[in-house]
């Protein structure tokens, strides 16, 4: 079907697209990657007056390293990571994230920054920004201002962007040597919505303890979620397998999946367990600290 | 009367209704420019069928899924073109399937497909090459894993993959072997 008209705005840098969002207001919508809301045009489900397509903004692609994160910008895709070297070999978690995110086509046009900014209940980035305590930078009026992606995720399609402001970035701490993550993807088939996916980030101490855990978990509920009970069960402890094992416990009592296609609420609940203590498991492989 | 100057003449009819936005887009479609007056909520797949003249790009799943509206965009990057608004490419350089083949000799992908019978009912076929290409151009020796993995956001509903992949596998070498041959091919 063809999405409903829409007056189209080319902005060619961050300050005529911040313009032009605040002069059209709640009407104005940013189209980066467009490969979540050309579909929900098209279905109707979303029905913008005007779009401001920024992605003619070259100086919004990036992906760098600077102050100790790694920097997305807000028209850097999905393919950019995937294909980079030295994010392949440093970030295992947004390694394993960026070879599953919808299809292999549609990665080279949908954007990180977009994903998390759309926050579809089962989005792929919204997990993984939680684990790896992702901080999003927002120009509002009275300028940029960073929030934490605990308070950037507010409900199903919600963030904390508010009428007429705009994305510009999601930053990632650079992970040290001592930290690696896995993410762990139930799909029907490739490009489907997850049925349940689960985001696992650790940080080891010099002594072997777990220095910082991040677990989230998505697809199971109206929005992306920190499994807190589990990470706090995991900090200053040594990692064994039924330490692992008890906090994966956690995700089904914070999981709220509804039924459908893909499955049962309960098989759901009960995949949350399994994918975050398969994440875990793998992680810590990753950081040589457990044998299978 | 143009289709394009029809859908004018309905925005003037229901002015104020659902006027459609008209914006200039030009594109360069397998090295020509196309440039057409068009409705901002036209795809990228309807600019090349109907306002370029081009079907072998073709329209499938309608919802980003299939792949078989897949266009290689500035060189070879491969997006598909349903979930594009056909102003998303204005300026910029597009390439079909109708690219492939030069003066009735096949491209070394189309041959492959050909040979392999990759085709089957043909209906994924175009998306299918140029998704093979772009594969290829950023790994010229790709596993038969990587041909799978790559090819994945492409649906082939008679559910043949091997051909197809067989196909890949063939192009692979083809290709790799002329642009030994012909140092000058890599550049094209």
């Amino acid at each position: 079907m063809f999405p409903a008209s829409f007056e189209y705005v080319r902005a060619h840098s961050p300050d005529e697209a911040f313009d032009a969002l605040q002069k059209h207001g709640y009407d104005g919508r940013v189209l980066a990657g467009g490969q979540s809301l050309i579909p929900a045009m098209r279905y109707r489900l979303a029905r913008p007056a005007v779009l401001v397509d920024i992605n003619p903004i070259s100086e919004l692609s990036y992906l760098k390293e600077e102050d100790g994160f790694l920097r997305i910008g807000a028209t850097t895709r999905d393919a950019a990571l995937e294909f980079a070297p030295w994010v392949r070999e440093r970030y295992s978690l947004i390694t394993s994230v960026s070879a599953v995110v919808a299809d292999p086509i549609v990665r080279h046009m949908g954007t990180v920054v977009g994903s998390v900014c759309h926050n579809d209940p089962a989005g792929d980035w919204t997990a993984t920004a939680l684990a790896a305590r992702g901080v999003v930078v927002i120009r509002g009026k009275e300028g940029l201002r960073e929030v934490p992606i605990d308070e950037f995720l507010v409900d199903s399609y919600t963030t904390a962007v508010e009428e007429g402001e705009m994305a510009l970035e999601l930053k990632i701490p650079i992970p040290d040597a001592r930290t690696q993550g896995s993410y762990q993807k139930i799909e029907r088939k490739v490009g489907d919505y997850a049925t349940c996916a689960a985001a696992v980030q650790l940080s080891l101490n010099e002594d072997g303890t777990i220095r910082q855990a991040g677990i989230a978990i998505t697809a199971a509920g109206p929005i992306a979620m920190r499994v807190a009970a589990a990470e706090a069960m995991l900090i200053g402890q040594r990692p064994t397998l039924e330490l692992l094992r008890a906090a994966s416990e956690e995700a089904p009592k914070i999981a709220t999946p509804n039924a459908d296609q893909r499955g049962s609420a309960e098989y759901k609940k009960d995949m949350t367990r399994v994918l975050v203590g398969r994440g875990l498991k793998q992680a810590l492989e990753r950081l040589g600290a457990v044998s299978a | 009367m143009t289709k394009t100057q029809n859908m004018e003449a309905l925005g003037a009819d229901f002015a104020g209704i659902d006027v459609p936005n008209i914006v200039t887009v030009s594109i360069r479609i397998n090295g020509k420019v196309v440039t057409r007056a068009v409705p901002s909520r036209m795809l990228l797949v309807h600019f090349i069928r109907e306002e370029a003249g081009l079907t072998g790009t073709h329209v499938g799943c309608d919802s980003s899924s299939c792949g078989v509206c897949t266009v290689l965009l500035d060189g070879s990057t491969p997006v598909k073109s349903c979930t594009m608004f056909a102003v998303m490419a204005h300026g910029r350089d597009v390439k079909t399937v109708e690219s492939l083949a030069v003066g009735g000799t096949l491209h070394p992908v189309q041959q492959a497909f050909w040979d392999q019978h990759g085709l089957q009912c043909g209906y994924c076929t175009p998306g299918m090459m140029m998704t093979a290409l772009a594969l290829l151009e950023r790994n010229p020796n790709p596993s038969e894993h990587d041909i799978r993995e790559g090819l994945s956001g492409n649906l082939c509903r008679c559910t043949g993959y091997n051909n197809i992949v067989k196909a890949v596998q063939q192009a692979a070498g083809a290709m790799s072997a002329s642009s030994a041959a012909d140092p000058s091919a890599a550049d094209d």
